[in-house]
C-alpha cells in the first residue's frame, strides 16, 4: 500500500493539521516509510486471535450514578485562549 | 554535611531521621545545583519558592515525629505531570501558558508524603521520542561527556529526569514509560529506571500519549531508592479506571538480597543483528552474576518479539491521535493567530500545525490513517491481535516457571545529539526494540547500570518481571547492582 500526495492531504485534514502543498510530497514519503515498516505485521498468522483490549482481564470499575464534582466554571475556563461571559469563544462556525 | 544533593533518597532519609541534616539544607543544595546546570537543559520550569516552603513544612513534620519515607526528599517532576499552578506542557508549544487547576495523583501522593518539588523536567514532546530532542525547550544534554567533547543524548522521552538524577540536581525524579521512556534514559545516564506493571500507578493528571501503554515510575540513583519512590508514587485511585485494586506492598522490605533458586529467562529472539558486541558480552556477564548469586539461568523463546516494534508503532500513534484531538485551541493552551474570515476549521488546523512539533504531527497523522475507514482492520486490529500474541509469549514463559527475563535495555550506548534527526523516523524507532515488548504486555521492567563501555559511556541491563511482582524484580535488580558495583559518576563540565 502506498500513500499518494492526495491521500496525505486528506489524512492531514482528518487530523486537522494544516500542511502546505509544497510539504505534501515529503509527508507522503514519511508516512509511506512508516507504513512499509508496519507491513511486517502481515507475516504473522492471527487467525482466530482476539484483538487485545487491555493488559489485565478486569471489569471496568463502576460507581454510583451520582454527582461527585462540579460548580467549577471559573477553573474550567481559566486556561481558555478566549472565554467570554462564562463560555469558550470560537470563530464563526456557521455562515 | 557537604554535597547534600549527592545523597541517595535512602541516605537522605536516614540523615534526616538522625537530625544530621534538614530538608531545608537538602533543598538549598539541590537549588544551587540546578541553578548551575543550565548547560544540561534538564530542568525547564524551576519552583524554588515552592520548594523552600515545602522543605520547611517537611522539617516541621520530621520534628513532630510523623515523617513518611519521602518526607523532605527533593525531587524533580517530568513536565507531563500536572502540578497545580505550575507550567505543565509535556514539552509542547500547544500547551504554552497552560497552568493546571488540579494535581496529578502521582505528584499528590509525593506531596502527601512530604516530598519537595524542585521543578519540571525536560522530555520529548508528549513522550514521543527517544532522545529528548523533540522538545519545545530544546534538547537535554547527557551529563556524561567524554574526552571527544561530543554532546550526547540523555535518552528519551524522560531525558530530563535521567539527566537531573545523574547530575545530582535532585535525589529522584518522576518519569513515564510508554515504549521505553524510563528505562532507555536510565541506561544512557547510569541511573536506575523502573517501569511498573500497567495499572500500578495512577494515570490521573498525567498528560496522555497512548493510554493503554503509559505508566509512570521513578528514575533514581539506586535500586533501593526506586523501591522507596515507587512505594510513594503508587496507589489505588478511583480517578483512573485502569488503576488496579491491589494494595501497595512495602517494596523496600522485598530487598532481601537472597535470589537463590530464582529462574531467569534469556530470550533467544533478542540476540538481534546489529547488537554491539560489548552489549552482548555484558549480557553474558550479567547472566553469570545472577548464576553466581544462586539463580538459575535458562533459555526461553518469545517468538513474536520481532513484531513488537511495528505493532507498537500502529497502536501508540492510533491512541495518540485520539488523545491529542483535545488540543484544539479552544479549551486550553495556545491558539494560532487567525486571518480575516478564518472559521473554526482553520483555527483547528493552524493551531495544531503551529503547536505540534514534526514528530507529534507525524504520529497523529499515522494514527489517523490506521484508524480511518478501510484501514482499521488491516492495521489497527491486526496490530491488536499481534499484541495479544506478544502477551501470550510472556504468559507462557512465566507459566513455565521463569521469575524474570534478562535482556539489554538498549542496542547501544547514548548516541550524539543531532544524529537521530538526520536518519529516517523508522531508524529512530529501532532504539526501542528491547523496551517496547513489555509495554505491549503491560509488564514491569527495570534498567540497572552495569558498567561503562570502551569509550566510557554507561550501559544498562534490563530485567522484566511478572505482573505485580515489582518487589521480586527490585530484589533481583539489587542483586545485580551489588554484583556490578557501578559507582562511576559523570565528571562535571556544566
Amino acid at each position: 500500500m502506498s500513500i499518494t500526495e492526495d491521500e496525505a492531504r486528506k489524512v492531514a485534514h482528518l487530523a486537522r493539521i494544516a500542511v502546505a502543498d509544497a510539504d505534501l510530497p515529503a509527508l507522503a514519503q514519511d508516512l509511506n516509510g512508516i507504513l512499509h515498516f508496519m507491513e511486517q505485521l502481515n507475516e504473522v498468522d492471527v487467525e482466530g486471535v482476539e484483538p487485545m483490549t487491555g493488559v489485565e482481564p478486569m471489569r471496568l470499575k463502576r460507581r454510583a450514578d451520582v454527582v461527585t464534582d462540579g460548580e467549577q466554571q471559573d477553573l474550567v475556563l481559566k486556561n481558555a485562549p478566549d472565554a467570554r461571559e462564562g463560555f469558550f469563544a470560537v470563530p464563526k462556525v456557521v455562515e | 554535611m557537604s554535597d547534600l544533593n549527592k545523597l541517595t533518597i535512602a541516605g537522605a532519609r536516614d540523615a534526616l531521621a538522625k537530625g544530621e541534616t534538614t530538608a531545608v539544607e537538602l533543598t538549598e543544595a539541590c537549588i544551587s545545583a540546578i541553578d548551575a546546570s543550565g548547560a544540561l537543559n534538564a530542568f525547564v520550569h524551576n519552583t524554588p519558592d515552592m520548594a523552600r516552603e515545602m522543605a520547611a513544612a517537611a522539617d516541621a513534620r520530621i520534628k513532630a515525629g510523623n515523617a513518611a519515607p519521602m518526607t523532605g526528599i527533593p525531587v524533580g517532576v517530568k513536565d507531563l505531570f500536572c502540578v497545580k499552578g505550575v507550567p505543565s506542557q509535556s514539552a509542547s508549544r500547544i500547551l504554552e501558558g497552560f497552568l493546571p487547576q488540579y494535581e496529578s495523583t502521582v505528584t499528590q501522593n509525593l506531596w502527601d508524603q512530604g516530598a519537595v518539588m524542585l521543578g519540571k523536567l525536560n522530555q520529548d514532546e508528549f513522550g514521543m521520542g527517544s532522545s529528548t530532542e523533540n522538545s519545545v525547550y530544546g534538547a537535554t544534554v547527557n551529563p556524561w561527556k567524554l574526552g571527544d567533547g561530543v554532546e550526547r543524548t540523555a535518552g528519551g522521552s524522560s531525558g530530563g529526569s535521567a539527566a537531573a538524577v545523574a547530575a545530582d540536581l535532585c535525589l529522584g525524579a518522576t518519569a513515564t514509560d510508554t515504549g521505553g521512556s524510563i528505562r532507555q534514559p536510565a541506561a544512557f545516564t547510569g541511573t536506575v529506571g523502573l517501569r511498573p506493571t500497567y495499572g500500578r500507578v495512577s494515570r490521573w493528571g498525567v498528560i496522555a500519549y497512548a493510554s493503554s501503554l503509559d505508566q509512570a515510575g521513578p528514575i533514581t540513583k539506586t535500586v533501593r531508592d526506586a523501591a522507596i519512590m515507587l512505594g510513594a508514587m503508587a496507589s489505588v485511585d478511583a480517578k483512573d479506571s485502569t488503576s488496579a485494586d491491589r494494595p501497595v506492598p512495602d517494596y523496600e522490605a522485598a530487598l532481601t538480597g537472597d535470589i537463590r533458586g530464582k529462574k531467569i529467562g534469556i530470550p533467544r529472539e533478542y540476540r538481534i543483528d546489529g547488537l554491539s558486541d560489548e552489549i552482548d558480552r555484558l549480557w553474558n556477564r550479567t547472566a553469570e552474576m545472577l548464576r553466581d548469586a544462586g539463580a538459575e539461568v535458562v533459555d526461553i523463546s518469545l517468538p513474536h518479539a520481532k513484531y513488537a516494534l511495528p505493532a507498537y508503532y500502529v497502536i501508540a500513534p492510533a491512541e495518540a491521535s485520539s488523545n491529542l484531538a483535545r488540543y484544539d485551541g479552544v479549551r486550553y493552551g495556545r491558539r494560532a493567530k487567525l486571518g480575516a474570515g478564518d472559521g473554526v476549521v482553520e483555527m483547528y488546523e493552524k493551531t495544531r500545525a503551529e503547536g505540534f512539533g514534526p514528530e507529534v504531527q507525524r504520529r497523529v497523522m499515522i494514527g489517523t490513517y490506521v484508524l480511518s475507514a478501510g484501514f482499521y482492520d488491516a492495521y489497527y486490529n491486526r496490530a491488536r491481535k499481534v499484541r495479544a500474541l506478544i502477551k501470550r509469549d510472556f504468559d507462557q514463559a512465566y507459566a513455565s516457571g521463569v521469575d524474570a527475563i534478562l535482556a539489554p535495555t538498549t542496542p547501544s550506548a547514548a548516541f550524539p545529539l543531532g544524529s537521530a534527526n538526520k536518519g529516517n523516523p523508522v531508524e529512530m524507532y529501532l532504539n526501542d526494540v528491547f523496551t517496547v515488548t513489555l509495554n505491549l504486555a503491560g509488564l514491569p521492567g527495570i534498567s540497572v547500570p552495569m558498567g561503562l563501555d570502551r569509550q566510557g559511556m554507561p550501559l544498562g541491563m534490563q530485567l522484566i518481571g511478572r505482573p505485580w511482582d515489582e518487589g521480586g524484580l527490585l530484589n533481583l535488580a539489587q542483586s545485580l547492582e551489588t554484583a556490578a558495583g557501578f559507582t562511576a559518576k559523570p565528571a562535571r563540565w556544566w
